[in-house]
């Protein structure tokens, strides 16, 4: 439910309470996520660091509204999305969070500019508003000059830049990223970073950045240690 | 959609193999479609000319023309029945037709009519004809003398008509006594009597019941009376012509939602990653399978433009021998089962596009 504006601490983008995640794998149950619990603020930047297979990836799809968990309770910006069925999970992803994956995965036969604005034309916010908007986040991502390119004609940093635009397109309250610098040489990296801080920032969102690299910690406001599928207290 | 739209326009060379093949079943569906209406237009001429509401054959005729045997004295007692306007003699014979100066004998049909009906007007004098306009094809000019049949029996041609062709064999239209004339000089065999006909062509009063008039018709004669498409698909050959046709037909409408399914089927395969990105950011399944949809139709309605081009330029190149004729309803029938095959063919990938989990597209739930 949206937070009512008597509420004097603003709604925390994220609480996740007890949250378990059994994948089924044949006649195998593999347990992903243990009752982990996690409150992120509205303006929070945590980062979230654990080993292979220790489950960030399934945590960060189930707060995204991707995956559903087995048990407990994923509330959202205060809107409760843990009995949301497919069709809802769709509507409150493309209006509420903003992802970014590992694997860039733009679309490669549109321009940056369109790459943008095709996630507000899915979600019924397409037009000239649209376009103002995708031109002025990709002139903030330093893209300014690469409006008018197609993903193969931009090398790595800046396709992941244009994905950090498409994430923050529709204004969600959270955005999520994972490893979104894995790819990246530790210089461009270290940039992306620094750029992702300041875009969040600038926007008083919050976000979950999953990542291996410890030396990432740093541009968060906060780090959040996970091994098989348990958060540690920190 | 406009995504969809956009992929054809930026990217035409991944969709040239489906448009290529497309254009191709496009060109042989309305080919077969038009040999189709060829064959069967000039199969029937003969009968569709006079615009008869019942063509009625006589007891033993089992629904032949030539085995059919009316009279004159029959004919005025058919037009004594209720709701019947009147009735006209008409008969025809398949015999040779020598166009003065041609060396090749052309293959006609010798029509012999009572009276004026449909679009045949007052029969001609006796020795003379009107030749239907494919003798023209063949060299005749108006005002030749033809020789009918071994017996060479002559007739004058005094003006044209069209699309009066019987079993492929050009029209030429005579009144009775030249028919009976031009039949009995080459068919000693099959003499016809001074007052015979072969079937009769019966018109409805305005205010005729249909259904008890052609009952009427039928207890007196003993025969059939057939409607117009009855009476057409009772010529010999003209039923299994069509249906044999047709089924090719539909034939080629299922490969055309076979290749569509399939190449969709793949193109879907690899967009998998790309699907899940979509749904990620929160595009719907019914999106995702309209822009597909919406390509399959795309794709479908050029390849008939371009297969109906190359259909037009066929038709100019072939030998007119060669039955072609190009209908409009043959057309929007091609365009319309090609558009429903490549939503057909489209919706089979319906399945995968819905199963496809947004959750793959960050690498969780693989
Ligand atoms: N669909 C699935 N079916 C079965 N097991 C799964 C499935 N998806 C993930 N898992 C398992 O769940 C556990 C957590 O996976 P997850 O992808 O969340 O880990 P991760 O921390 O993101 O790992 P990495 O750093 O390698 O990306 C792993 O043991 C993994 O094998
Ligand atoms: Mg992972």
């Amino acid at each position: 439910m949206p937070s009512s504006p008597t509420h004097v601490s603003p709604t925390p983008a994220v609480q996740l309470e007890s949250v378990r995640k059994v994948y089924q794998s044949g006649d195998d149950e593999v347990v992903a996520l243990g009752h982990a619990s996690l409150t992120v603020a509205s303006d929070e930047i945590v980062a979230l660091v654990g080993p292979s297979g220790s489950g960030k990836t399934t945590l960060l799809s189930i707060a995204g509204g991707l995956l559903r968990a087995s048990d407990g309770t994923v509330l959202v910006g205060g809107e409760d999305i843990t009995t949301y069925d497919q069709k809802q999970l769709t509507k409150f992803r493309g209006n509420n969070v903003g992802f970014v994956f590992q694997a860039v995965n733009l679309v490669p036969f549109l321009t940056a500019t369109e790459n943008l604005t095709v996630v507000a034309e899915m979600n019924g916010r397409g037009g000239s508003a649209a376009k103002q908007r995708a031109h002025a986040l990709l002139e903030q991502l330093g893209l300014g000059h690469r409006k008018r390119n197609l993903p193969d004609q931009l090398s790595g940093g800046e396709r992941q830049r244009v994905a950090i635009g498409r994430a923050l397109m529709n204004e969600p309250g959270l955005v999520l990223f994972d490893e979104p610098t894995s790819a990246l040489d530790s210089k461009l990296g270290v940039q992306v970073m620094e750029l992702i801080r300041s875009e969040i920032k600038g926007r008083q969102t919050a976000a979950i950045i999953v990542t291996h690299d410890t030396r990432m910690t740093e541009f968060a406001d906060r780090t959040v240690e996970i091994a098989d599928g348990e958060l540690l207290p920190t | 959609m406009k995504l969809a739209l956009l992929e054809l326009r930026r990217r035409p060379g991944r969709f040239a193999v489906i448009g290529t093949a497309l254009v191709l079943l496009v060109l042989l569906m309305l080919f077969l479609g038009n040999i189709r209406s060829g064959l069967f237009l000039g199969s029937t001429g003969a009968i569709r000319i006079h615009e008869a509401d019942r063509y009625v054959f006589s007891e033993d005729a089992r629904e032949s023309i030539l085995r059919s045997e009316v009279t004159e004295v029959g004919l005025r007692e058919l037009e004594r029945i209720d709701g019947v306007a009147d009735a006209r003699g008409f008969g025809v014979s398949l015999l040779g037709v020598q166009i003065p100066g041609e060396s090749e004998v052309a293959d006609g049909a010798i029509g012999g009519y009572e009276a004026a009906g449909g679009r045949l007007p007052e029969p001609p004098p006796i020795g003379q004809g009107l030749a239907d306009e494919g003798f023209q094809d063949l060299g005749l000019s108006l005002g030749e003398t033809v020789l009918v049949g071994p017996a060479e029996v002559p007739v004058e041609v005094i003006g044209w008509i069209d699309d009066s062709n019987y079993l492929l064999q050009n029209g030429l239209w005579v009144n009775g006594e030249t028919w009976r004339q031009i039949q009995n000089a080459n068919r000693p065999d099959a003499i016809i009597g001074p007052d015979e006909w072969q079937i009769a062509l019966v018109d409805f009063a305005a205010s005729a019941d249909a259904a008890a008039t052609t009952a009427a018709i039928e207890s007196l004669i003993g025969g059939d009376a057939l409607d117009e498409r009855d009476a057409m698909f009772a010529i010999p050959g003209v039923p299994e012509q069509n249906a044999t046709l047709t089924a090719v037909i539909y034939a080629t409408g299922f490969v055309v939602a076979l290749v569509v399914a399939l190449f969709f089927a793949l193109l879907t395969l690899e967009r998998i990653g790309l699907y899940a990105v979509l749904k990620a950011t929160g595009a719907s399944d019914g999106t995702l399978v309209a822009g597909l949809i919406t390509q399959a139709v795309t794709v479908a309605l050029i390849s008939v433009v371009f297969g109906g081009v190359l259909s037009f330029l066929l038709g100019l190149a072939v030998p007119p021998e060669v039955p072609l004729v190009a209908t409009v309803g043959q057309t929007v029938f091609t365009l319309i089962a090609v558009v429903i095959a490549a939503v057909l063919g489209g919706l089979v990938s319906l399945r995968r596009i819905i199963r496809i989990e947004p959750a793959s597209a960050i690498g969780a739930g693989l």
